[in-house]
C-alpha cells in the first residue's frame, strides 16, 4: 500500500499516520510553517494541511467553501464514501458532520447539555470516580497513567449523560478506539462504528416507552419544525456524543500527565500554586491539543496560493497553529501561567467544540485530583510510551511511577 | 473601562467566563455577555485577561 510508505518530502507527500508524525509532529510543523505553510498529499485522498494559524482559523471561518460533510482525517475507504464514523446513518454524526442548516438546530439541541451550568452538575461524579481510580493503584507505587487512568474518565462521564450504562465503558472505549485511532483499518472501522450504531438502536428502542432523565430520551421527545426528530438524527447525535467526548478528552488527560512527568519544574510548581489550574489547564490543552477535524472543498477554488480541487481534504491542523510563533511567544513551550493564550484547541468557528466546558472541567478534576494523591511521579524507565496519533493525538500506555 | 462582547463573532468558547466570571456570563447557547456597565478599576487586568484570550477576537473595549 503507497501510504505506508517512509515519507520523504512534508511539504508534498505528508502523511500524518507516519510513525515520525504520531511521535513528534511538532518538528514537521515548524520546518513546514516556515517553508510550506500548506502542505499537500496524494496519500489516501488529496488533501492539504495547514500549519499557521491565521490559516487554520480563516478556513474554519471559510464554511462556504470549506464543508463539514466530510470530517475523518483518515478516509474511509477508496471514495472516501463509505463508513465516516458510522456507516448507514443518513445524516451522518450531526452536527458535527453537518453544514448550516441541519448543523445550527442540532447544535442547538446539544449544547445546554454542555453549558457551563450543567458540567457543574457533573463535577462531583467526575471528582469521585477520579478519586476510586487513583485508590486502585496509589499504594503500588506505579501505574499505566493512560490506560489505568486518563482512558477511564470521560467515557463513564458521558455514559452518565447519554443515560446508559457505565458498566459498557470498556466496549464504548474499544469501539470509538476503532472508528477514530484505526481508521486505516477499514475492517475495524467498520466493526466499531457498527457495534456502537448498533448498540444506540437498541437504546434508542427502550427509552421510546420507557423514557429516562437523559440526553437520548429528551431527544426521542424533542421537535422540529413540528414533527419529531428522525431516528438517523436522534442515532447520529448519540454517536457523535459518544465519539467525540471520550477519546479526545480522555487524550488531553495523558498528555497533560505525560508533560507534568517529564517536567518537574512544572509539576513542583503546579502542586505549590494549585490557584494556576484555570491557566494551565488552556495552556496544556494548547500545547497538546489533541484533535485535528477535516473539511471538504467544495468547489475548484485557489486559497493561499494552493489550487484546491472539489472534493479535496482540508484537515484543520489546530494543534499546529497552537504552536504558530506567530501568535505565541515561545510555543514550544508550556508556561503554566500564559496570560495570552487564544488557542483553538477546541475549534473555531461556527463548530467550535460543543463539549469544550465539558472537556476542560474533566481535565482540570483529572490533574488536580491526581496531583492531589500523587504530587510527586515520573516515567518509568525502561517501559515504552505508546502514542497515537492521526485523528486524535495522546498517550495510549504510559508507565509511571511514584515513591 | 466599558467592554462589550460582539454577539456574532462569539462562538461560545467560554473562555472569557472561566477566566473573568466577575464581568461575563455565558448562556445554555455559549452566548457570553458582559455583566456590568463599567469595568471596576480593580477588575481592569481581568478584563484584559478576557480579551487576551478570546479565540474569536469578540471582546471589544467600547471606551477605555
Amino acid at each position: 500500500m503507497a501510504h505506508t510508505a517512509p515519507v520523504k518530502d512534508w511539504a508534498t507527500d505528508f502523511d500524518v499516520l507516519d510513525p515520525a508524525y504520531v511521535a513528534d509532529p511538532f518538528t514537521i510543523w515548524d520546518q513546514l510553517r516556515s517553508t510550506s505553510p500548506i502542505a499537500h498529499t496524494d496519500r489516501r485522498i488529496s488533501s492539504w494541511l495547514p500549519t499557521r494559524y491565521d490559516d487554520v482559523t480563516a478556513i474554519a471561518h471559510d464554511i462556504e467553501h470549506f464543508s463539514s460533510l466530510r470530517v475523518a482525517v483518515i478516509p474511509g475507504g477508496e471514495d472516501d464514501e463509505p463508513s465516516e464514523g458510522a456507516p448507514d446513518l443518513q445524516y451522518g454524526l450531526p452536527p458535527i458532520s453537518a453544514d448550516p442548516p441541519l448543523h445550527t438546530w442540532t447544535r442547538r439541541l446539544l449544547l445546554p447539555w454542555f453549558s457551563h451550568r450543567r458540567v457543574e452538575t457533573y463535577v462531583t461524579l467526575t471528582r469521585e470516580l477520579c478519586q476510586r481510580l487513583l485508590k486502585g493503584f496509589v499504594d503500588t507505587g506505579h501505574a499505566d497513567a493512560a490506560a489505568g487512568y486518563a482512558q477511564q474518565i470521560p467515557v463513564r462521564v458521558i455514559a452518565n449523560i447519554l443515560g446508559v450504562s457505565t458498566d459498557m465503558s470498556d466496549s464504548f472505549t474499544l469501539w470509538v478506539r476503532d472508528v477514530l485511532e484505526f481508521a486505516d483499518d477499514p475492517e475495524r472501522r467498520i466493526r466499531g462504528a457498527e457495534a456502537l450504531l448498533n448498540y444506540f438502536v437498541e437504546q434508542v428502542e427502550l427509552r421510546r416507552h420507557a423514557p429516562g432523565d437523559d440526553l437520548l430520551s429528551e431527544l426521542l421527545h424533542t421537535e422540529f419544525e413540528g414533527k419529531p426528530l428522525e431516528d438517523d438524527i436522534i442515532l447520529g447525535m448519540a454517536a457523535l456524543v459518544l465519539i467525540a467526548g471520550v477519546d479526545t478528552t480522555w487524550s488531553a488527560i495523558g498528555s497533560s500527565l505525560w508533560h507534568l512527568a517529564t517536567h518537574p519544574h512544572d509539576q513542583k510548581r503546579l502542586v505549590a500554586e494549585p490557584e494556576l489550574m484555570p491557566l494551565a489547564v488552556e495552556e496544556l490543552l494548547r500545547a497538546y491539543s489533541p484533535v485535528t477535524m477535516a473539511r471538504l472543498v467544495t468547489q475548484d477554488f485557489e486559497y493561499g496560493g494552493c489550487p484546491m480541487k472539489e472534493g479535496d481534504k482540508v484537515l484543520m491542523n489546530f494543534p499546529a497553529a497552537n504552536r504558530d510563533p506567530e501568535v505565541f511567544d515561545d510555543p514550544q513551550t508550556v508556561i503554566l501561567d500564559r496570560a495570552h493564550n487564544r488557542h483553538v484547541a477546541f475549534g473555531s468557528g461556527i463548530h467550535r467544540c460543543a463539549g469544550s466546558n465539558l472537556a476542560r472541567m474533566e481535565l482540570q478534576v483529572a490533574v488536580e485530583e491526581w496531583l492531589d494523591q500523587i504530587p510527586s511521579f515520573s516515567l518509568e524507565e525502561g517501559k515504552e510510551i505508546l502514542w497515537a496519533g492521526g485523528q486524535v493525538r495522546g498517550p495510549r500506555v504510559l508507565p509511571v511511577v511514584f515513591p | 473601562m466599558k467592554i462589550r462582547v460582539d454577539p456574532d463573532k462569539c462562538q461560545g468558547h467560554a473562555r472569557c467566563y472561566g477566566l473573568s466570571p466577575e464581568l461575563f456570563d455565558v448562556d445554555d447557547y455559549g452566548q457570553a455577555t458582559v455583566t456590568v456597565d463599567e469595568v471596576p478599576v480593580e477588575l481592569e487586568d481581568k478584563a484584559r485577561l478576557a480579551i487576551a484570550n478570546c479565540p474569536e477576537y469578540a471582546i471589544e473595549v467600547v471606551s477605555e
